[in-house]
């Protein structure tokens, strides 16, 4: 077998050394009735990589990937260029076969990115200080209800309406296990939603997400206010990052933490996972913050360098006391958003995020004159709402006969809201052409 | 030694990315802009971020100099314990790109995501044939978040079946820490098992603690000191009479995997590690994946979404319904569907190995463990007597006296080529050093290692304590000032102006 190097005489001499006569000896502690003699019967047996790969490619080919046609998906996973220097690089052995950096001497590649990946995601959210990386936006949602849970010791969370319905469901399934509230809006697809009246002074913080799921963008700076009035904290959700590079950012608004999923820079969609969980927080809450953080030092020559710090809120050192039982992360992704925004730099970030919303507008200008179609956004980044005279999901389908991936319908993220049917969420980004709006506009006449 | 540049030959000083800043520069060129008016509503664009400026190259080289300064199962054995630091082969990391995985988009019609579904349905079909549970969730991202599913579903039937109130979860000394971590973050008590003198569970003293106030006992199997729980029927008749469940920590499945099945064992949930066990790469800290296997009492509560099999194919269940028997799903983990682009390099890796590769890998890493403790075990000393599992527990009483500590021995190692193994953990030995070579090393390289290990040992013997305060030498940092990092931290880059 190709990945395993020991030869028969080794094995017969290590046996020979430890002094048995077999391997099952050594699982001699194992109760008898349990072990099992030889290879689990009715599984097939060991192939090489050629059938391997026939067999995975002959699944893969069973799927219709985004990039094959016009693709509009969005709703919290987008479609984006990565350039080919990323993921070259992080498949560099270096970063892509080692372990979460315990050992800083030989670690410092991973720990640099990391710092360098911290400061970005401080930059670009407008919060002082970010964690080295969560395992995605919904999980990164559910750890900030936690912290503000823990830095306000009180017990109820106000959730917007218009959370992506997956981040709600991720911190209603921790808040009925860990004992907190959760108070839930109603999906608002015009986007008017106010929550000031919902805080009160039992209210530990205020979900909301901007650009919201319907793609409306939002001013919080009064609901800042208004959380700040209450000693509540404001969380805002970003489940599109790229809007970042053109939107004031959370923590201008007043945001005390940014929950965000980062997938769209550097990326690939990957059926939803694994994405990359961004989390920044207001310096003052630095020791009440989930997951690894990587810190400036310095060594014994005095030479500048990085190690995991303030480790004493993780589960390694502190047990049952943790902020958080993350351990691993999503380094790789990170380091793969580091490199991709790293690329783009401050001028390349700022004009795809323009790109990313000329674009929308473009469609949303294209579609509003479609009979029956009427776009219900006055704002959007690059994601919008459309209520159409039908059934989204069945035109959906009917799109995707025609290799047309046209959004995705508002009642499959909210199977069980009413007044979902005829809506339908459509994003655009650098990579949705013209010919691809019209080729979708085009669809839409003849089926509607 | 010091050069004129800063550089050491291939090891390059390298600033920080926004020490390296040229405005304006940008290593992507972008299409032109489509003229249009925005449509941000009343919120204004953003002002300056400070993001620096390069050109392709420059992130080329600058992202390559860095990773020439990381340790990598690549580049030489990494023995850490409960970690599983395997051989990632590369097969994975291809089939992962193909288009028809990489680029498929979560909320996509599921007519068009058949062959993803049923890549998922393939790989869950697999880590329910080896453990021989009776269902799986293939949604928790790692480890620690596939304890949370478990633990979840534990207090899920506790709270469907009634009966008393289960505050409390017992947990052994040596456990991980996202163990207690997990259970107290449920909101359990959590209370210690203390261990034997031969590193297993006290029997007596986890029956005197188990309760009918007790929701599970959280058990690692192979446990943390590399030891098989040989009273694990006893434990696990113990837990179920108490009403409470066995939920296993996976981390150590390679062990076992293909020889022993957690559900014979008794077990009624178990993560899986898909990043130690099946080979996914560890990618300096993640991703990882974190399945969880569950006995027939806990496959109604698995969360949400599930794979269907439907009459016109595959699919998801996302909520609630009687028609699917997800009525007693509790939830959802996360958002979407799971690691998909993990499961397709676990796949790869299991598809590979077959059942008799498994089983042979899982034989190997006993074999090369128990080779590591049967020759060091006359240079340091081993706290239990074998056989252990596949990894091999040393503690620092052989070092007594000397003033070299475990830490001066891991970092002598580093200038010795290898990564040290895990130490300090587990907690339950004084100066742990936990060694796991899994089974991808050469027997060249286990002997190699043994004669570092006894060199090492004789010249701390020797009492050139100095000599081993001031390893490593021969890396891009020496000791980093970990008390400096936490006393007054600088958690981010700030430009100086």
């Amino acid at each position: 077998m190709r990945y395993l190097p020991l030869t028969e005489a080794d094995r017969r001499a290590m046996l020979a050394e430890i002094g048995v006569a077999s391997v099952a000896e050594l699982y001699a502690d194992a109760p008898a009735t349990t072990l099992l003699p030889g290879p689990i019967p009715g599984l097939p047996g060991h192939q090489g990589e050629l059938e391997v790969e026939r067999a995975l490619s002959a699944l893969a080919a069973r799927n219709m990937p985004a990039g094959s046609g016009p693709c509009f998906l969005g709703g919290g996973a987008y479609r984006h260029h990565v350039p080919a220097t990323v993921d070259h690089l992080i498949q560099r052995g270096e970063f892509l076969t080692s372990y979460t950096p315990y050992q800083p001497e030989i670690s410092q590649g991973t720990l640099q990115s990391l710092f360098e990946f911290q400061t970005q995601v401080a930059l670009i959210t407008g919060l002082d200080v970010a964690n080295a990386s969560m395992y995605d936006g919904a999980t990164a949602c559910a750890e900030a209800v936690m912290m503000a849970n823990r830095v306000t010791r009180r017990h109820r969370a106000v959730l917007a309406g218009n959370l992506h319905p997956h981040y709600r469901d991720t911190t209603a399934t921790l808040a009925r296990f860990t004992g907190f509230e959760v108070v839930a809006g109603a999906p608002d697809p015009r986007g008017r939603e106010s929550l000031v009246d919902s805080i009160d002074d039992a209210t530990s913080c205020v979900v909301v997400q901007n650009p919201d799921v319907f793609g409306h963008i939002h001013d919080f700076t009064p609901l800042a206010a208004a959380c700040r009035a209450k000693g509540a904290l404001l969380v805002v959700v970003v489940t599109e990052v790229m809007s970042l590079g053109l939107l004031t950012p959370p923590g201008a608004m007043g945001a005390d933490i940014v929950a965000g999923e980062g997938q769209s820079l550097g990326n690939p969609l990957s059926f939803g996972g694994p994405h990359l969980g961004l989390f920044a927080a207001r310096d003052k809450y630095v020791r009440q913050m989930p997951g690894r953080l990587v810190g400036q030092t310095s060594d014994a020559d005095g030479r500048r360098g990085w190690v995991l710090t303030l480790s004493t809120r993780e589960q390694h050192i502190r047990r049952e006391k943790a902020t958080s039982n993350i351990c691993t992360n999503a380094g790789l992704c990170a380091l793969a958003f580091t490199i991709h925004l790293s690329l783009l730099g401050e001028a390349g970030f700022t004009g795809l995020a323009r790109l990313n919303h000329a674009k929308a507008v473009q469609l949303a200008g294209k579609l509003g004159d479609i009979d029956g179609v009427r776009v219900l956004n006055d704002s959007f980044f690059n994601e919008f709402t459309v209520r159409l005279p039908r059934r989204a999901s069945k035109l959906v389908n009917k799109l995707a006969k025609r290799g047309i991936l046209g959004g995705v319908p508002a009642v499959r993220l909210f199977p069980e809201a009413d007044g979902m049917s005829d809506l339908l969420l459509l994003a655009c980004t650098e990579c949705t052409t013209e010919a691809d709006m019209d080729a979708l506009c085009r669809a839409l006449a003849e089926l509607l | 030694m010091t050069t004129i540049s800063g550089h050491r030959g291939l090891e390059m000083d390298e600033p920080l990315i926004f020490e390296l800043d040229a405005p304006g520069q940008s290593g992507v060129d972008l299409p032109a802009l489509p003229t249009t008016h925005t449509r941000l509503g009343r919120v204004a664009a953003r002002g300056p971020i400070g993001l620096p400026g390069l050109t392709e190259p420059e992130v080329v080289r600058h992202y390559t100099r860095l990773s020439q300064k990381n340790y990598a199962i690549d580049a030489g054995f990494y023995p850490l314990g409960s970690c599983t630091m395997k051989h990632n082969p590369r097969l994975g990391e291809k089939l992962a790109r193909l288009p028809g995985f990489s680029d498929l988009h979560p909320l996509q019609p599921l007519s068009t995501v058949q062959g993803a579904l049923a890549l998922v349905d393939a790989l869950a079909g697999w880590l329910k044939a080896l453990t021989g549970m009776a269902a799986v969730a293939m949604t928790p991202a790692a480890g620690a978040h596939g304890e949370m599913c478990g633990m979840m579903a534990i207090r899920a039937a506790h709270d469907h079946r009634g009966g008393p109130r289960r505050p409390r979860v017992l947990v052994p000394e040596s456990a991980h820490g996202t163990n207690p971590a997990t259970a107290a973050a449920l909101g359990f008590a959590v209370e210690t098992i203390p261990a034997t003198a031969d590193g297993r569970v006290d029997v007596d003293a986890l029956k005197a603690k188990l309760g009918f106030d007790v929701a599970a006992l959280m058990l690692t199997n192979p446990n943390t000191c590399g030891l098989f729980e040989r009273d694990i029927l006893a434990i696990a008749q113990a837990v179920h009479d108490a009403g409470a469940f066995l939920y296993c920590d996976g981390a150590n499945f390679n062990a076992i995997v293909g020889r022993v099945r957690p559900a014979d064992l008794g077990v009624d949930a178990m993560h899986i590690n898909l990043h130690k066990t099946f080979s996914t790469p560890h990618g300096g800290g993640g991703p990882g994946s974190g399945p969880v296997v569950f006995s027939q009492a806990l496959a109604p509560f698995v969360p949400l979404p599930r794979i269907i099999h439907g009459d016109d194919g595959l699919r998801l269940a996302e909520t609630q319904d009687e028609d699917d028997g997800t009525t007693l799903a509790y939830g959802r983990m996360k958002a979407f569907h799971g690691q998909v682009g993990m499961f397709v390099r676990a796949l790869a890796y299991t598809l590979s190995h077959g059942a008799d590769g498994l089983h042979q890998a899982s034989g190997d890493a006993v074999l090369s463990a128990n080779y590591l403790l049967a020759r060091l075990k006359g240079v340091f000393n081993a706290p239990f007597a074998g056989p252990c599992m596949h990894e091999a527990l040393f503690d620092d009483r052989g070092l007594k006296g000397t003033g070299v500590t475990t830490l001066d021995i891991a970092k002598a190692l580093i200038d010795e080529g290898f990564h040290p193994m895990t130490v300090y953990f587990p907690l339950v030995v004084h100066g742990a050093m936990l060694i796991e070579p899994t089974e991808s090393e050469t027997k060249a390289t286990l002997d190699q290692f043994i004669t570092t290990m006894t060199g090492l040992a004789d010249r701390a013997k020797a009492g050139d304590t100095a000599w081993f305060q001031a390893a490593p030498r021969l890396t891009p940092r020496r000791r980093l000032d970990e008390t400096a990092a936490a006393r007054k931290p600088v958690l981010r880059w700030k430009s100086e102006s």
